[in-house]
């Protein structure tokens, strides 16, 4: 394996990439009682058109999350309970492009990562148990259709998007689900659980030589096709629909925000286009923004206000949202703050504080062994080695974000989505 | 190595320390004990927001945000929660741990200093706090009190400790009621104010590699100013009643698509109890996993809701489950959940079943110590109830529990009340 260190940040990186094409990375994290492993395939919600043995296959909505569920089946019975059994604290999450499975143990972290590995990569499901999930995750999907904050975050994606597929629901619906077999889960799973188009990311106080042994040991050698896939035809650069509204049992309005910004290319690009979009909102309506403080002290915006960056393959926005007595009234002063920083720029003294404190707020972040984890295994598929971050924030010059607010925080790259109280009818 | 030193910094106001070099950042707490009350919790937990809003030196929060930019983007946050029947008030912060900071300029003395200001140098406008923040945050406050309805998980549990605990401390909601809340005037909230400062218990919280002198002397230079008082009040351990003979049905009918179930029973054994290892290692047999007996037969082999787990209100002597069903499932669902109960009673659970909740309770309880926000919360929890054991003491008395005493904790389970949240339709 080969060793990185990163000494500003104090992290120490051992990497590999075995013969079937796995990439693996080891963060080493002394003095810690757990330890992490995250098994991630770039397979996730919109990848719903791909190439599998020479020909185009369209999939219903949610497959890549049902099979998050039904992987933890094995031939003997539950992965999970096994895991739970050895006191790991075993999960999996599915988003719009990766789906992830993990686990947390304190003790026989090697016995958890032979299991972890082989319940992600043999398959075993039957029409049976395929029928059954249909009914589990068909009552998770009201469960999250009763839940105001994800409604208006994919309202905000419908608004933006024409037809990329981030519009569409990585649970998909009950419709879309009905039409998954046994047999679309195993295509699927063999497109995309390949070696080649998977990663492995643990963080503890491990022996790394030993992660690469387990993994040699319980992965196919085989390292499968590269899969080539479609997130349809190119997007407009403007929003799709400006304003989109419904109304649910809330007891405020809750929003958000949206803007489009231009789709990031592969490599360290990526990531200077993240730090470039977050410390854009920073400046625009972050918590030290003047904008912030305007907005804060009309009582126009509270504590629940949120905001990111987001990137997927074909697309990436900018968000912002939380709960509001007037929507259109914040989405107004945004529109016109980002009109006063295009015209007269940033003021210099907040943005070297901006800087200061993105900083900071990243290498704290790498408290989280799932937060570094998730992060590598993603920079991995973007081509993009996630702990340069100190390297290319240096990089990062006041001018390069003012030109990412005029391009991507303008009026008609906007979209915003409001969940109303029922009953209360139109704009209060 | 992880090093933990509890001592009393000045009379009532006590400090726990951490030392610790594992962690990029540290962590800083102050917060301010008082008794669980229908009249001040609104007022209580108005007061870290209104502080929040702007000191003396750092007048809003603009100024207030430049100033934790400057600590490489430091947080400071308002903190209201419930332990018990104590309420709990002030803030916590993160900050770059001075390892990393580039050039190795000390953040620890800057960071003490703004929670200090936070708390004892507010902005104010003629002697007391300014209108305007009183009057936004209270409406911030009476927004978060209403929006609670939005979670409906979260709602179940809270109307049904509501219902259950009417008439105890323990059924006050952390951020007191709508009614009380509003009614807030400027004038009583500086009162209540300076009645925290001079009577409140405090517990202060370090976590991270500074040696413990020098986080000493950060914090008592940060805590000049504040009044000296031998009256603070010790927080006190709440009542643990026992559940009524037949137990209570509350049903509420909201539009929402899928039913939310949420059952409490009383145990008789909190944080302070000898058996409370054992009551832990039933909860996990029972629901807390997912390997229980909830999950695996209400959810997986019944299929009878997407959730089913139990919690335990540790410094209270109250177990929950909470779960999400259909609506026409509601008699199945909560009918299998108390036969899940009886199976552990009964001693109907393997060893597998047992270890495997042993594993996830002492896992759990040890990898508290790697999480610094979780690892705040205990030992507030723990100082809120007097008690002083650490995640891993604990967890070495769950690994001696035996398979008798966890079903004689699992016997001590009475129902209480059930609450039953549906669709309007229904």
């Amino acid at each position: 394996m080969v060793k990185q260190q990163y000494p500003r940040l104090g992290e120490r990186v051992y990497h590999a990439r075995l013969e079937n094409g796995l990439h693996i990375y080891v963060d080493q994290k002394p003095g810690f009682q757990k330890s992490y492993a995250f098994f991630a395939t770039n397979y996730g919600g919109m990848d719903l058109r791909f190439k599998l043995d020479g020909a185009w296959q369209d999939t219903p909505a949610g497959v890549a999350h049902f099979l998050e569920h039904k992987m933890f089946d094995t031939e003997d019975g539950n992965a999970l309970q096994d895991l739970a059994a050895n006191g790991a604290s075993p999960n999996a999450f599915t988003s719009s492009a990766i789906t992830g499975y993990y686990f947390e143990s304190t003790r026989r972290f090697e016995e958890n990562l032979r299991i972890l590995l082989s319940f992600v990569s043999v398959p075993w499901f039957t029409q049976e148990s395929v029928d059954k999930e249909q009914g589990i995750i068909g009552q998770e999907i009201q469960m999250i259709e009763d839940d105001p904050e994800w409604r208006v975050f994919m309202s905000l994606l419908e608004g933006l998007y024409e037809r990329h597929p981030i519009r569409v629901s990585v649970a998909g619906s009950r419709a879309s689900i009905a039409q998954i077999t046994a047999d679309t889960l195993y295509a699927c799973h063999r497109a995309f659980y390949c070696p080649a188009n998977m990663v492995l990311c643990v963080a503890g106080d491990v022996d790394p030589e030993q992660v690469c042994r387990i993994a040699r040991e319980v992965l196919p050698h085989g390292s499968g096709q590269a899969i080539e896939r479609s997130c349809g035809a190119d997007e407009p650069e403007t929003a799709a629909r400006p304003l989109q509204t419904m109304e649910m049992e809330v007891s405020t309005p809750i929003f958000q925000l949206g803007f489009k910004a231009d789709p990031a290319p592969m490599g360290e690009e990526r990531l200077r286009r993240q730090l470039m979009g977050e410390l854009g909102l920073e400046a625009l309506l972050g918590t030290s923004s003047p904008l912030y403080a305007r907005l804060y002290g009309a009582g126009l915006i509270n504590s629940s206000f949120g905001y990111g960056y987001e990137a997927y393959p074909g697309c990436a926005f900018l968000a912002a949202g939380g709960e509001s007595r007037d929507p259109e009234a914040v989405r107004d002063a945004v529109l016109a703050e980002a009109g006063r920083l295009a015209r007269e720029g940033i003021d210099g003294a907040l943005w070297q504080r901006l800087k200061k404190a993105a900083y900071g707020s990243r290498v704290r972040g790498l408290n989280s062994f799932e937060f570094i984890c998730v992060q590598l295994a993603q920079s991995h598929f973007a081509g993009v080695d996630y702990l340069r971050f100190p390297e290319v924030f240096d990089g990062i010059e006041k001018s390069d974000v003012e030109d990412c607010l005029r391009r991507w925080m303008a009026p008609e790259r906007a979209a915003l989505a409001v969940v109303r109280p029922a009953g209360a009818g139109g704009r209060p | 190595m992880t090093q933990v030193t509890q001592t009393e910094l000045f009379p009532g106001v006590r400090l726990t320390a951490v030392h610790t070099e594992k962690f990029k950042s540290c962590m800083l707490g102050v917060r301010l004990l008082a008794p669980m009350a229908a009249e001040t919790a609104s007022l209580n937990a108005l007061v870290p927001q209104v502080l929040r809003r702007g000191t003396a030196r750092h007048p809003d929060m603009e100024a207030l945000s430049a100033a934790l930019d400057d600590l490489y983007g430091g947080s400071i946050e308002p903190l209201v929660r419930k332990k018990g029947e104590t309420q709990c008030v002030g803030f916590t912060g993160s900050f770059l741990d001075d390892a990393y900071a580039p050039g190795g300029e000390p953040l620890l003395e800057r960071a003490a200093g703004l929670m200090g200001d936070l708390l004892l140098r507010p902005a104010l406008e003629g002697g007391t706090f300014r209108p305007d923040y009183v009057e936004g945050e209270k409406q911030n406050l009476l927004s978060a009190i209403r929006a609670q309805i939005n979670d409906k998980r979260q709602y179940a549990q809270t109307r049904l400790l509501e219902e259950m605990c009417a008439g105890e401390p323990f059924g006050i909601d952390r951020l007191g009621s709508e009614e009380r809340a509003g009614a807030i005037t400027g004038a009583a909230l500086w009162t209540q104010y300076q009645a925290l400062l001079r009577d409140a218990w405090i517990e202060l919280y370090y976590c991270g590699s500074a040696p413990l002198e020098r986080v000493k002397s950060a914090l008592s230079a940060a805590l000049d100013g504040l009044p000296v008082s031998d009256s603070r009040i010790r927080p006190a351990r709440p009542a643990e009643p026992a559940a009524p003979s037949a137990s209570r049905l509350a049903e509420e009918a909201l539009d929402v698509t899928q039913g939310k179930l949420a059952l409490g029973f009383r145990t008789g054994s909190a944080a302070w109890d000898g058996d409370y290892p054992a009551m832990a290692l039933f909860n996990a047999v029972y629901g807390g996993t997912t390997t229980s007996k909830l999950f695996m037969n209400v959810r997986e082999r019944l299929s009878l809701c997407y959730y089913a787990s139990s919690g335990l209100m540790k410094y209270k002597g109250i177990l929950m489950v909470s779960s999400g069903v259909e609506f026409d499932k509601f008699q199945a669902a909560r009918d299998e959940i108390l036969a899940q109960l009886r199976a552990c009673q009964e001693g109907n659970f393997d060893d597998q079943e047992l270890e495997g909740a042993r594993r996830s309770v002492v896992s759990t309880l040890m990898t508290t110590l790697d999480a610094q926000s979780r690892l705040e919360d205990y030992w507030l929890g723990q100082a809120a109830a007097g008690l002083t054991e650490s995640p891993e003491e604990l967890a070495r008395r769950v690994e001696a529990v035996t398979r008798a005493q966890v079903e004689a904790a699992a016997r001590k389970a009475v129902l209480d009340t059930v609450y039953f949240l549906k669709g309007k339709e229904a």
